[in-house]
């Protein structure tokens, strides 16, 4: 792809063909603040924070979706730039309620980023009171919109990437919030708990409920690991204190997922920590079941299926495979049947 | 009375029945529509383009440059539209033409439409007018019936439908992006601009979009030449305009004129003045949106370029009249309420600045405001204005913003 040049700040800098002024200027190290613009929802233009001004053009430009032009030459930080930023921000936190000390979000949430690196201590406006909903219907996810900025992020997640289709912005003005199908609490809504809205959210207004309270973003660590629920493979990011994991998210510009996740993958991991997991092989002994060891287990098995097949023949037996597992472990299975048990009888749970 | 030479679109306002059909043509109707297909769609885009005609909805875009930037080539879809929503808070000029000569408008629309190369038209009507929505609907009928409008027009090959798609009473449908999502079914909230509707509009096609008005130029413009219509008006303002005077005057109602008219002689000959013999305080002259002129400023051309030098808009010509007796404050606080009612909820500046700005309005009315106040909507106005993703938030700023920054004595005595 061919290069272009631009200015930005004074500076020169070089960029691909296509690119928006947003990443131009990231890719060179150049800060444009965004809440709306999220990699996985591309170009939104609805917070209007990353205006920037551009020589020739009229007015403020929002860079987010702004393509680059050879000889432009942009300004991110005059003084109409940085007041309209401050004016925003300013404007979020008059309209909504957001109280870091006991957001679940604080350390991760990127419109406490935007005032602190503009400085903001307190808004200029007034506190406007709002009354909008607290959603906890739903199992894994709580939704405060008062907390919400309007963003569209869980929007575009939830029609563009999970296609779901199951969020949309309803209401007008000042009254615009997210709703769920027709309005209707999250729980008793057509959504699958996919998560992906939350993954996406930029403040607090949509947090895993089973994490509340129980660790901040700075004393998590974050562990990527492979999802175990099925043959795709998806990469996690476990959040991890003290040893336990308090949430999950997929890990974001990673084959195959590329951050999305599906209701186990994200919500279903009570198991690892679970007392009930099974930890070692179980044989039923008059009438219950025994631990024993993986030799016991292996010869047990081996044995049963072979005086199936001496007494019954081959024919008797029939492998079913997991449509969920990997392709390796499939492949194994049907060896097995085939060249080991000799039979052809094989399939796969979607089918049986 | 304006005379009639010095108009294009209403000069047959005395003739009755002019809605029907019959008395339209009688009167010399669908000559031009007659003309316009016998000559090759190109050199109508000409003859629009020499005219200078500039859209008539607020903006003031020229007509002709619209229609260049359609994509080249013909194998493409393309829509037509007419905005009819005329939400413009003070503006009445459009059900002038719509309900007195609804085939001006669907003769313009179907020259249009063969310039174009467009297929379909809506007329996107505002809700309120239902029954000029039903007269409309009933021209259509009568110009289909007659080979007008429809399939095979004149036996030309040409097709082209009128539809009439009535909106649901939200202003901000008049913004032409937020008028096509309407029209797709959706909420009618803008998109992001680019791409503009000439490439991506109604159902992702091609797609122009007009002011009645403009439309309704287009068959004088091709029966009488673009030299006519430039006969008209002055340099960068060609041909007339409808102004729709209201609030405290004599005789409100529609007038046109050529642009350039004064002001003034709008408000004192054709309005015949100031009701009740009471003095002129200001005139807010082009709709809600512009910016408000204090009775000093009146001495003005009205056209597109010297109501921008003099920070205003031309806007749609609806001009509100405002005597002695009243509050500027008062009216500022409704404007306030008006667009905080009307934002579509997209962008923040105009979300959460016209909520704050219409809080801060009614905190001032209710004596419990403060200077501060006064700054904070000033900052607001100032910082909104081109931080928008249409033009409605800046609407708001700049009406609000001068009507603070003019009348500030009127505030500031609402702190004392």
């Amino acid at each position: 792809m061919s290069k272009l040049a631009l200015t930005i700040d004074g500076k020169s800098i070089q960029t691909a063909e296509g690119q928006t002024v947003l990443s131009a200027a990231r890719e060179n190290g150049i800060h444009i603040p965004t809440l709306c613009y999220h990699p996985r929802t591309k170009q939104a233009g609805k917070c209007r924070l990353c205006v920037v001004e551009v020589e020739g053009l009229p007015g403020l430009r929002v860079s987010c979706s702004l393509e680059a032009k050879t000889g432009m030459v942009v300004r991110t930080n005059t003084e109409q730039v940085i007041e309209t930023r401050k004016m925003i921000i300013e404007l979020y936190l008059s309209n909504g309620k957001h109280n870091c000390l006991a957001c679940e979000a604080n350390g991760a949430c990127e419109l406490q980023d935007a005032a602190y690196r503009l400085g903001i201590d307190k808004p200029a406006f007034p506190e406007i009171p709002k009354d909008k909903p607290y959603d906890d219907s739903c199992p894994m996810i709580i939704r405060d919109m008062n907390k919400c900025i309007q963003c569209y992020r869980c929007i575009e997640a939830c029609n563009s990437i999970a296609v779901n289709d199951v969020l949309d912005m309803g209401f007008r003005g000042s009254s615009m919030t997210v709703v769920c199908d027709t309005d209707k609490p999250m729980g008793k809504s057509s959504c699958v708990v996919c998560g992906e809205c939350v993954q996406l959210c930029p403040t607090g207004a949509l947090t895993e409920k089973k994490a509340v309270g129980k660790g901040r973003a700075w004393e998590m660590k974050t562990i990527k690991t492979t999802c175990g629920y099925c043959g795709v493979g998806c990469q996690l990011d476990l959040h991890v204190k003290d040893n336990r994991i308090i949430k999950v998210t997929g890990a974001e510009n990673t084959a195959p997922n590329y951050g999305s996740l599906c209701v186990k993958g994200r919500f279903g991991y009570d198991y690892v920590h679970s007392p009930e997991r099974l930890k070692s092989p179980l044989i039923k002994k008059d009438g219950k079941f025994e631990e024993v060891s993986w030799d016991e287990a292996l010869d047990f098995v081996a044995g049963r299926l072979t005086e199936i097949k001496d007494k019954y023949g081959p024919g008797a037996i029939v492998g079913i495979g997991c449509a969920r597992s990997t392709n390796e472990s499939n492949y194994v299975m049907m060896k097995f049947m085939r060249a080991v048990i000799g039979t052809n009888n094989v399939d796969h749970c979607a089918r049986t | 009375m304006v005379a009639i030479a010095e108009r294009i679109l209403l000069t047959k306002s005395n003739v009755r029945e002019l809605h029907s059909i019959s008395v339209y043509l009688e009167h010399g109707g669908y000559q031009a529509l007659k003309k316009a297909l016998s000559m090759p769609p190109a050199d109508i885009i000409s003859m629009v383009e020499q005219s200078e005609l500039r859209g008539r909805g607020g903006a003031g875009f020229p007509a002709g440059r619209k229609w260049r930037f359609l994509p080249a080539g013909r194998q493409l879809k393309r829509y037509l539209i007419c905005n009819a929503d005329e939400g413009e808070p003070g503006t009445f000029k459009d059900r002038q033409i719509m309900e007195f000569d609804p085939h001006l408008l669907i003769e313009g629309m179907t020259i249009a439409g063969y310039a174009t190369g467009s297929c379909q038209g809506f007329i996107y009507i505002r809700g309120e007018y239902d029954w000029i929505a039903k007269v409309l609907v009933r021209a259509i009928k009568e110009a289909e019936d007659i080979g007008f409008s429809g399939n095979n027009i004149l036996d030309t090959g040409f097709s082209f439908c009128v539809d009439v798609f009535r909106g649901a009473g939200s202003y901000i449908c008049g913004e032409e992006t937020a008028l096509i999502e309407s029209i797709e079914g959706k909420a009618g909230r803008p998109r992001l601009k680019p791409p503009f509707p000439a490439s991506c509009g109604l159902y992702g096609e091609p797609t122009v979009i007009h002011n009645v008005s403009t439309l309704a130029f287009v068959p004088f413009i091709i029966e009488r030449g673009p030299e006519a219509f430039k006969s008209f008006g002055k340099p960068g303002s060609y041909g007339t305009k409808m102004f729709g005077l209201c609030g405290h005057v004599n005789k409100p109602g529609v007038y046109e004129h050529p642009l350039g008219v004064s002001l003034k002689k709008l408000i004192y000959e054709d309005a015949g003045g100031i009701k009740g013999g009471k003095r002129l305080k200001a005139v807010i002259p082009g709709g809600l949106s512009a910016p408000v002129l204090k009775a000093n400023e009146i001495d003005i051309s009205m056209d597109f370029d010297s109501l921008t030098a003099a920070g205003s808009l031309l806007g749609t010509g609806g001009i509100i009249v405002l005597d002695e007796g009243v509050s500027i404050p008062f009216v500022a606080q409704k404007t306030a309420k008006f667009f905080a009612h009307e934002s579509c909820g997209k962008c923040t500046p105009c979300r959460e600045g016209t909520n704050v700005i219409r809080f801060l309005m009614d905190r001032l009315m209710q004596g419990k405001g403060s200077l501060n106040d006064i700054e904070q909507v000033l900052r607001l106005c100032r910082y909104m204005k081109g931080a928008t993703l249409c033009a409605l938030g800046e609407a708001a700023a700049l009406a609000i913003g001068t009507m603070v920054r003019k009348f500030r004595d009127e505030f500031e005595e609402l702190v004392k």
